[in-house]
């Protein structure tokens, strides 16, 4: 399988904005912290065609801000994302329809003053993919697609639960026909019942589109439910990648591995006790990471090595891609 | 069971709203006894935090608990004079809710909110106060905890505020703690830290805990039973393990089989069609029926309570094949 979706080397940073209040503050003797925030740091992962790769982590890991810059909505400081060979941006604008994103809060990615139809048809119309003519029955078309009556093209958002909102959040990205699909949090929002419910209508509209997807989500079931390949973030960077099963069944990371342990699982015996082996500690900040491995501080194998030379993200020989010194 | 600690009996809470009468509670009871564990599962909209507020006297207007009886530790609630109640609230009932950066006032120092809490229900001397606070900030895990009494709510992580409202309701040692999806806003490796360590601490106080969430993995790995909410009912109850193996109630089977961990890797799960019903304008008969796949005619009538050793369900075709 090739790649369709590239990102090489991409850094991202963000500055604080430092605004007058800063400005007088400062004159008056007051600290501010200009130090910027490295959101991701020298990630390098590719997107194959027709797969689905799921990307985890915990809040402020990065996930996020990588698939933005995989979306082609947010440019990186450093290194370069290539949509089949050519960047998906021109300086701060988004050059492609070819990616689309679903976002995960469905009650503030869609414009509450627009009719859902209207929120349907407005790019592919901007785009020449569909007239004016044609898009009212282009709308129904997808409505009935993603499981909602194509009656409802006139409602506003608001007349809408949160999984409708999201039904219509998919069928707005799916109308532009894209080769790509960006999900973040997809679910996150959602009564169980109904991320049941938009997990199959995803599944389902993936296989008859034939998608390449990215799944973003902080919920490890989720992702391996939908997966093909995984990757693990932790504080800006990938620390562990490969094949979904493989991850899963035998994670090498200790972070990887801390955090599947982390999951609460079913419990269908009574007599089976709580068996958390939670990780210790906290996220470092990522103003100021820990120097070598950033885990090494929570981390149960660290030594010396981790605590002063980072780990480098190296194939193992089942393909697997794992950074740490002691995997 | 343990010796018994709160019984609720049949309560009812109702939100008198312009649209209507929104019946968020109708008709719940349970038992629960000293020191257990009790999850208690729902979806939004489900009434299972109006449920853990009536039991704290904590129902906003238009709210109202319209009948029903909470008797804890033998005493009645429901009509409870409010200088009553608070004297248990905080002190004999604690509450921790969903978002500690809500909770906690952050323009005062963590000691000083503790402080309140102590010296609301008596507390004695400053320098007790403080003793105590700073032996209640290190039972759940806060490292150097006399020191951080100076610190603001903004100066802690999220798992570090959701330790601080747990270690306050734990300051006067509680014979009942609510808890409201605690862990919900928090990363997991985070939860999984707080879980074990709520467990712990029920375990060594004898405390009893409501634990109320929308995740049955969660739930299952704390509580010794399991409360399944539904339109404002209690659809389902017993030993968590007995529940979720062999779920009687079809609304139970259908969340079971929502979550993506029992299913295989990219297999279709086994939806509930439908969205759970507005309460102000719930189907006849049991509430579920319309997304059910076991209901019948029957169904438009009350369901009846089945119940078997330690178990209850309220459902007609409750003892039909649970696969």
């Amino acid at each position: 399988m090739s790649a369709i979706l590239s990102a090489e080397h991409v850094t991202r940073r963000f500055s604080p904005r430092i605004t007058l209040g800063d400005r007088i503050a400062a004159a008056l003797g007051a600290k501010v912290d200009r130090r910027p925030v490295q959101a991701v740091t020298d990630v390098s992962l590719e997107v194959r065609q027709g797969e689905t790769l799921g990307l985890v982590g915990e809040s402020g890991c990065g996930k996020s801000t990588l698939g933005r810059m995989l979306a082609g909505i947010l440019a990186p400081s450093e290194g370069e994302v290539l949509l089949s060979g050519t960047a998906p941006m021109r300086g701060k604008h988004k050059t492609t329809t070819r990616i689309q994103t679903v976002f995960q809060d469905p009650f503030a990615s869609l414009n509450p003053r627009m009719r859902i139809g209207e929120t349907i048809a407005e790019g592919p119309i901007t785009h020449g993919l569909v007239t004016r003519a044609r898009a009212p029955e282009m709308v129904a078309e997808w409505l009935r697609r993603v499981g909602l009556d194509p009656a409802f093209a006139t409602r506003f958002p608001h007349q809408f639960s949160g999984g409708q909102r999201q039904r219509v959040a998919i069928a707005r990205a799916l109308a532009m026909q894209p080769e790509v699909l960006v999900c973040d949090e997809p679910v996150a929002s959602l009564d169980v019942s109904i991320q049941a419910q938009i997990l199959n209508l995803f599944l389902e509209l993936r296989q008859d589109l034939g998608l390449t997807c990215l799944f973003i989500s902080h919920d490890l079931s989720v992702v391996r439910h939908v997966s093909d390949r995984v990757a693990v973030m932790y504080l800006g960077r990938i620390v562990e990648m490969g094949e979904a099963a493989r991850v899963y069944a035998a994670p090498r990371h200790p972070y990887t591995q801390g955090l599947l342990h982390s999951v609460p699982k079913l419990v269908l015996d009574s007599n089976a006790a709580l068996e958390f082996r939670p990780i210790t500690g906290e996220l470092p900040s990522p103003l100021s990471p820990p120097p070598g491995c950033a885990f090494h501080p929570r981390c149960p194998k660290a030594t010396e090595l981790c605590r002063g030379e980072r780990p480098p993200l190296s194939p193992r020989e089942d393909g697997t891609l794992v950074a740490c010194h002691h995997a | 069971m343990t010796r018994l600690l709160l019984e609720v009996q049949d309560l009812r809470t109702h939100f008198l709203t312009r649209a209507g009468v929104v019946k968020a509670v109708e008709g719940v009871s349970f038992a629960l006894g000293r020191g257990e564990i009790l999850g208690l599962v729902g979806e939004s909209g489900s009434g299972k935090s109006v449920t853990g507020f009536s039991l704290i006297g904590l129902v906003d207007p238009p709210g109202k608990i319209v009948g029903g009886s909470i008797r804890f530790d033998g005493r009645e609630l429901v009509g409870l004079a409010p200088a009553e109640m608070r004297r248990l609230r905080g002190k004999r009932i604690a509450m921790v809710f969903q978002d500690p950066a809500a909770t906690l006032n952050p323009v005062l120092t963590i000691g000083t909110q503790m402080m309140l809490a102590v010296q609301a229900h008596g507390g004695g001397s400053e320098r007790a106060g403080r003793d105590l606070a700073a032996r209640t900030l290190t039972r759940v895990g806060i490292p150097d905890a006399a020191a951080r009494l100076d610190a603001y709510p903004h100066e802690f992580s999220g798992g570090m505020r959701q330790r601080v409202a747990i270690a306050i309701a734990l300051l006067h040692g509680p014979d009942l703690i609510i808890a409201d999806e605690p862990t919900t806003a928090l990363d997991v490796s985070i939860q999984a830290q707080i879980l074990a360590e709520m467990k712990q601490l029920a375990k060594q106080s004898g405390t009893a805990l409501i634990w109320i969430s929308h995740d049955l993995a969660t739930v299952s790995s704390l509580a010794d039973r399991l409360l399944v909410m539904y339109a404002g009912r209690i659809v389902e109850s017993g030993p968590v393990a007995a529940v979720l193996r062999a779920p009687l109630h079809p609304y139970t089977r259908g969340l079971l089989d929502s979550l993506p961990a029992m299913a295989k890797p990219g297999e279709k799960l086994n939806q509930i069609p439908g969205s759970t019903p507005s309460l102000l304008s719930l189907p006849p008969g049991c509430p579920f029926a319309p997304r059910c796949p076991r209901a019948t005619e029957v169904c438009r009538t009350d369901p009846p309570v089945v119940t078997q050793p330690g178990r209850m369900a309220l459902c007609h075709h409750a003892l039909e094949s649970t696969t």
